[in-house]
């Protein structure tokens, strides 16, 4: 094969000396795509031994998953939990990032150290003083509880996202606006808005995701009746392993990759 | 009136305008700072507030008394070091395990054409957005005694007995380079593409041989991206809690399963908490040294 001796790069070395690169690359590539990926073939099995590839296929783990009534509720809490997380923490982060962006006040990189705390504190810490704080309040095992923390949790995602917008954004043109007569929320929404659209929706999307995947917190502030699916798995896969679990699975695989797939276009048809 | 007063009404006048102005802009800047109150609010109320509030509680003994007795049993105990010595060991063990695989991996990516790499990156990005437990549940499967590992590879003649490959510390420390592995390549990967190839054409005019301009010249270069990478790995493994949980199998006690435990089976909050003042504490000191370390390149955000 004439390709392998042609150079691969500005140093003239050729593609031969480098396969054990490629190589590599290859296995490095598998070794974080496959695993995953391959829960979804196991879904579809028939046996109560997760084998590979399966023998025999079926829809039995789904049917499973649909008609318990423990793990739907838990289904529908994570649902409406992502959605109020992203309902709430999107426009708190874009207030804030806006704000604090707009302001150029010099207190205001401190205001942001402090919102972005709960990307650095670790999560187990911020599950059991919320744990103890719910205890104090009779939150425990609440739906708002488990908001508020997810939200917390999504702020400094919002804020990444919609500030690294902004920076890019000249904010001179809601002045234009504004010397046009416009107020200034009339200028954000009808002149800033539209332009960091992309950037409202994907950090809507993340919120939910955020909300939808969390497991650490859940695990210490939701049960009973708000009991989260991640709690649910977490819980059943201690346990022992339910292949239940790998058609939730295939389920949030598909619904995630979906989600930022049209968010994705989203982006395309706004640019 | 003469021509001096009327200037100096005029300046009076200037000054209050002027004065004014400066009032009412500093009122709109903090109009605007404002608006980030409410997200502000919520952070203090469900996270600071709280964790101060653990802060204090790891102050106290069982009687309510102020004293340093958590932190004291901390130091006299023996298990809390071999806690505390697991948590470093997995951290740099898995730290280094990125970098080995990392590495390689954002290099080969960095030398292909961008649409190849693009499509590549896809793969990089798809543990990052799939759930964790999935993925840990994936791992499960998949390294348990009857799993696709084992069974290939004694069908291949690999090894004869099944492996004990999950339940144990093997076992965490695959699942944690799976989730690491992204953060190490994504800021080694950005890094690698910003260094400028003309570099490597001088080096190879010069004479050097591919791999000695590499060392000398590339390697160097991409330091950077790799310190980012190794500490923002190293400060997420810190806190890790659900990976060790599930694949360790009960045998593998990082930092945060020992404060679960304490408060899950033992309801110590004293103890909890202490430790938990422990952990962040560490956190912030290793942030802060990699923040010196490359100057805060890049460094804040990342989940869990």
């Amino acid at each position: 094969m004439s390709w392998l001796d042609r150079p691969a790069s500005d140093t003239q070395i050729s593609h031969r000396a480098r396969l054990w690169l490629y190589g590599l690359g290859a296995l490095v590539l598998a070794f974080l795509a496959v695993p995953t990926l391959i829960v979804i073939p196991m879904s579809f099995s028939q046996s109560q031994y997760l084998e590979f590839p399966p023998r025999e296929w079926s829809l039995r783990w789904y049917e499973a998953y649909f008609s318990s009534s423990s793990w739907m509720a838990a289904t529908a809490t994570s649902f409406k939990a992502g959605f109020c997380t992203a309902l709430l923490a999107t426009p708190l982060g874009t207030l804030a990032a806006y704000g604090l962006h707009a302001s150029r006040l010099r207190f205001a990189g401190l205001a942001i150290l402090a919102l972005l705390t709960p990307t650095i504190v670790p999560v187990i810490l911020v599950g059991i003083a919320l744990f103890y704080a719910y205890v104090q309040l009779k939150m425990v095992n609440s739906f708002l509880g488990i908001v508020l923390a997810h939200t917390m949790l999504a702020v400094p995602i919002v804020m990444m996202i919609v500030g690294s917008a902004l920076k890019s954004f000249d904010l001179d043109q809601e002045r234009v606006a504004r010397s046009l007569g416009a107020t200034r929320t009339q200028a954000f929404l009808q002149v800033t808005a539209p332009q960091i659209g992309f950037a409202l929706v994907t950090s809507a999307v993340l919120s939910f995701l955020t909300s939808f995947d969390e497991v650490v917190i859940a695990l210490f502030v939701s049960g009973g009746d708000n009991a989260t699916l991640t709690r649910m798995m977490f819980l059943a896969l201690r346990d022992q392993i339910d292949p239940t679990i790998a058609a939730i699975s295939t389920i949030m695989i598909v619904m995630t990759s979906l989600l930022l797939a049209v968010s994705q276009l989203f982006g395309k048809a706004d640019s | 009136m003469t021509t001096a007063s009327a200037f100096d009404a005029a300046g009076a006048i200037g000054d209050d305008h002027a004065a004014g102005l400066r009032r009412d802009q500093w009122r709109e800047r903090m109009g605007l700072a404002g608006l980030a109150a409410p997200a502000l609010l919520l952070v203090t109320v469900t996270m600071l507030v709280p964790v101060g509030w653990l802060f204090g509680l790891s102050f106290l003994d069982d009687s309510g008394a102020l004293s340093l007795e958590h932190y004291r049993r901390m130091l006299a105990e023996p298990s809390y070091g071999r806690t505390f010595l697991t948590t470093f060991e997995i951290s740099l063990a898995t730290t280094l395990i990125c970098i080995l695989l990392g590495y390689p991996l954002a290099y080969f990516l960095s030398q292909l054409p961008r649409r190849a790499a693009n499509l590549c990156m896809i793969a990089v990005l798809l543990p990052f957005w799939t759930s964790l437990l999935v993925r840990t549940y994936a791992w499960l499967v998949l390294l348990q005694r009857s799993g696709l590992i084992n069974t290939w590879g004694m069908k291949l003649g690999l090894w004869s007995e099944p492996l004990q490959l999950v339940h144990n510390m093997s076992g965490t420390l695959i699942g944690m380079v799976h989730i690491m592995l992204p953060f190490m390549v994504l800021p080694l990967y950005g890094t690698m593409r910003a260094i400028d190839r003309n570099l490597l054409r001088a080096a190879a005019s010069l004479g050097s041989t591919p791999v000695h301009g590499f060392w000398t010249v590339f390697f160097p270069l991409s330091l950077p991206g790799l310190a980012a990478g190794a500490s923002l790995v190293f400060v997420l493994c810190l806190g890790f809690y659900v990976t060790p949980a599930m694949l360790g199998g009960g045998k593998v006690t990082m930092v945060s399963n020992r404060i679960a435990n304490d408060i899950e089976l033992f309801f110590n909050w004293g103890a909890a908490s202490a430790l938990g003042v422990v952990l962040l504490v560490i956190t912030l000191v290793v942030l802060v040294l990699a923040a010196r370390l490359s100057r805060g390149a890049g460094l804040f955000g990342a989940g869990h």
